[in-house]
């Protein structure tokens, strides 16, 4: 199966985590779902990673066939040495406490029977508690995400808001002191005053316990706010793998050139909006259980041609360290 | 000066609930001129959308909630009418689009059906009529296909299509003042845009006002003429969009902005996040409401509340600026001028 090319990655670094080729397929009554089709990517120490795209692009499905959950149809994922996608179940279980997920809704992914102290430390219950002593490292765990452990502790999470939840969330997920953490839209269903604490929190403790990050988010700001590299990925599909430094300027793609215009600002006041066309483009999401031949972006794309119907772009390097599958970027340059 | 479309003076909705009263908007004024856009901003908690409901007059006097203050439509006060007659501002002087186009539309009627019902029953218009109304209407909206829609299911269509389905409903009885109450939270963000387009240029085209709630700083900026900050049901803002957004005079509207990840600030830019949470509406704090999470904070911001004030300061020249503080970012508090009743 034709991917969208391996040239962004890098194998003659030292890694932590290696995604080849991984294939993720739903099987329902109306045919098979293409949610990820060949993705690569990789990640070295202390690294960060956006994941960009719409809904139904694939970024959530991605992050869950990393974690093996369910596993992917097809492809690899290395974490460390490790081949995840050939290990035992209990093997398996083991090598999973290495990378953790940290989720959307952080109200929903806690037992609302358990508190706060159990929660944290369910992990550790599971995996054994080496030298550490319980109550200290709650205390610890709790201090070091910003929550004050004697007002918490006792507290189930109906009785926390959204943002102390996820704090909660990211205490756990960092109790097993794992190499790779996955966030998987961490911030969205938060307020954005809230937003902004949840995202320094992480960023500190990226740094503190040095993780790699894999950060998946829709918002092109706060993706490009916490990530050292940026993915693009439209329809299970990667468009292009670029630096989050100059981001904004810096983008071939046409589809991530949308997803910049399309971000809301002040600038939207002075462009006069043709009322003849004011807002009628309708723009769809291809359906994924037939995605178009060649690009996939082609259908919604400005610079499309007979090449992007018959042939798939291959990634390839334009500027260093910036990889775009699509053939005709000098056309968006020029624009 | 015209008289303007819509006035609200000191609305208070409140909930009577088990945990004691809620009060959700707590004496909030404005007014609105037709052709105008005014942004109501917040976060979640704050009363922006509970405020935009009771203008609209879905909440009102009950057994579990209490409205007081004016909501004067066209000089009718929204909340003095009785419920049928109530009925009858729906559609042809106000109409409202809601945030998830799911749940806001009958899954079990057909698109047709819902543009249709609307037509015959305030305009009185014949089936015929009212279906050949409707395609115009989907065509407005920029549905492809507009007759073949009719006959389709809201499941049938994208999150995009059915919002685009609830504007035109909305705008079937061509209505004098919109409430759009986050209006594109549950889509993406390139079809946000086209949603968010398509509603400034049909306000144009129609001088419509309206009133645009939404927690999407961004979205607000580029899109209003005014605009209106809310926190723990107060208002603690107010002014013309830009440069309210440029230069912000309360603490709450400058932190808020400075907590947003920007495009154009280099990444691992440490953001300034507003400490702690917002404040229980069952007991909200005496004073300003905002002083238990400000930087500003003063002795007399936790005794005090303050009350909506002119700024005469440097904004001033930009436009009327309000803010309800003691301790204004940019002015000196005895340059402001205070007003009457909770404005």
């Amino acid at each position: 199966m034709a991917g969208s090319g391996t040239a962004h990655l890098r194998p003659g670094l030292e890694r932590s985590l290696v995604v080849d080729d991984l294939v993720v397929e739903f099987r329902v009554a109306a045919g098979t779902v293409h949610a990820v089709s060949g993705l690569n990517l990789d990640l070295v120490p202390g690294e960060t990673l956006g994941i960009l795209g719409e809904s139904g692009c694939g970024k959530s499905s991605a992050g869950r066939a990393v974690m093996q959950l369910p596993p992917p149809t097809s492809g690899t994922v290395r974490l460390g040495d490790t081949d995840l996608t050939d290990l035992k179940p209990r093997a398996m279980r083991k090598a999973r406490a290495r990378m953790q997920l940290v989720l959307q809704d952080p109200v929903s992914a806690l037992n609302p029977r358990r508190k706060v102290k159990d929660l944290v430390v369910e992990g550790l219950e599971i995996w054994g508690w080496g030298d550490r002593n319980r109550d200290t490292y709650v205390d610890e765990l709790l201090t070091s995400v910003g929550l004050d452990p004697e007002t918490v502790r006792e507290k189930r999470p109906h009785e926390l808001s959204g943002g102390q939840c996820q704090r909660v969330c990211i205490a756990r997920s960092l109790a097993l002191d794992p190499d790779v953490l996955i966030c998987d839209e961490p911030v969205s269903s938060l307020d954005v005053s809230v937003q902004a604490q949840i995202l320094n929190l992480l960023e500190q403790a990226r740094e503190r316990f040095g993780l790699s990050m894999v950060f998946i988010a829709h918002d092109v700001a706060v993706v490009k706010n916490i990530s050292d590299r940026v993915l693009v990925m439209y329809l299970g599909k990667t468009c292009e793998v670029l630096p989050s430094a100059g981001l904004e300027s810096a983008a071939l793609h046409p589809y991530t050139r949308l997803l910049l215009a399309s971000v809301p600002s002040e600038a939207d006041a002075d462009r006069a909006i043709d009322p003849a066309r004011g807002g009628a483009e309708t723009t769809e999401l291809p359906s994924p259980l037939d995605p178009p031949s060649g690009c996939r972006f082609r259908t919604r794309c400005p610079l499309a041609s007979e090449l992007c119907a018959a042939q798939e772009p291959q990634l390839r390097e334009l500027r260093p360290g910036q990889f775009v599958a699509c053939h005709h970027p000098e056309r968006a340059v020029e624009e | 000066m015209s008289t303007p479309l819509l006035e609200v003076v000191d609305l208070r909705t409140v909930f009577h609930t088990t945990r004691g009263d809620v009060r959700a908007v707590d004496g909030v004024s404005f007014s609105l001129m037709a052709g105008e856009t005014l942004g109501l901003v917040g976060e979640s908690g704050s009363g922006k959308s509970v405020l935009g409901r009771s203008v609209m007059g879905l909440i009102t006097n009950g057994a579990t909630t209490t409205v007081s203050g004016q909501v004067l439509l066209e000089g009718t006060d929204v909340h003095a009418l009785k419920p049928s007659a109530r009925r009858k501002l729906w559609g042809p002087a106000v109409a409202m689009v809601f945030q998830d186009p799911m749940t806001s539309l009958n899954p079990v009627k057909r698109v047709g059906t819902h543009l249709t019902e609307t037509l015959r029953r305030h305009l009185r218009c014949s089936r015929s009529e009212a279906t050949e109304r409707a395609v115009d209407l989907l065509r407005q909206v920029g549905i492809p296909e507009p007759a073949r829609r009719l006959a389709q299911y809201p499941h049938e269509l994208s999150g995009g299509m059915r919002q685009r389905v609830v504007i035109a409903t909305a705008l079937a009885c061509d209505p004098r003042l919109l409430i759009a109450d986050e209006p594109t939270t549950a889509l993406d963000v390139t079809v946000q845009k086209q949603i968010l387009d398509l509603l400034g240029s049909l306000v144009a085209e129609r001088n419509m006002a309206m009133l645009l709630v939404s927690h999407d700083l961004g979205a607000v900026a580029g899109r209003t003429d005014r605009v209106q900050v809310m926190y723990a049901g107060r208002t603690v803002e107010s002014g013309e969009t830009r440069p309210v957004f440029a230069a912000p005079e309360h603490p709450y509207t400058e932190a808020l902005l400075a907590s947003i990840p920007q495009l154009s600030h280099p990444p691992h830019t440490v953001l300034r996040a507003i400490e702690g949470n917002p404040p229980d509406m069952a007991r909200p704090p005496a004073g300003c409401r905002f002083a238990p999470r400000c930087g500003r904070v003063g002795e007399d911001c936790t005794d005090v509340l303050p009350m909506l004030s002119v700024v005469l300061g440097p904004s001033q020249r930009e436009g009327r600026r309000e803010v309800a503080c003691h301790h204004p970012v940019l002015t000196d508090p005895v340059l402001t001028e205070e007003l009457g009743h909770g404005r």
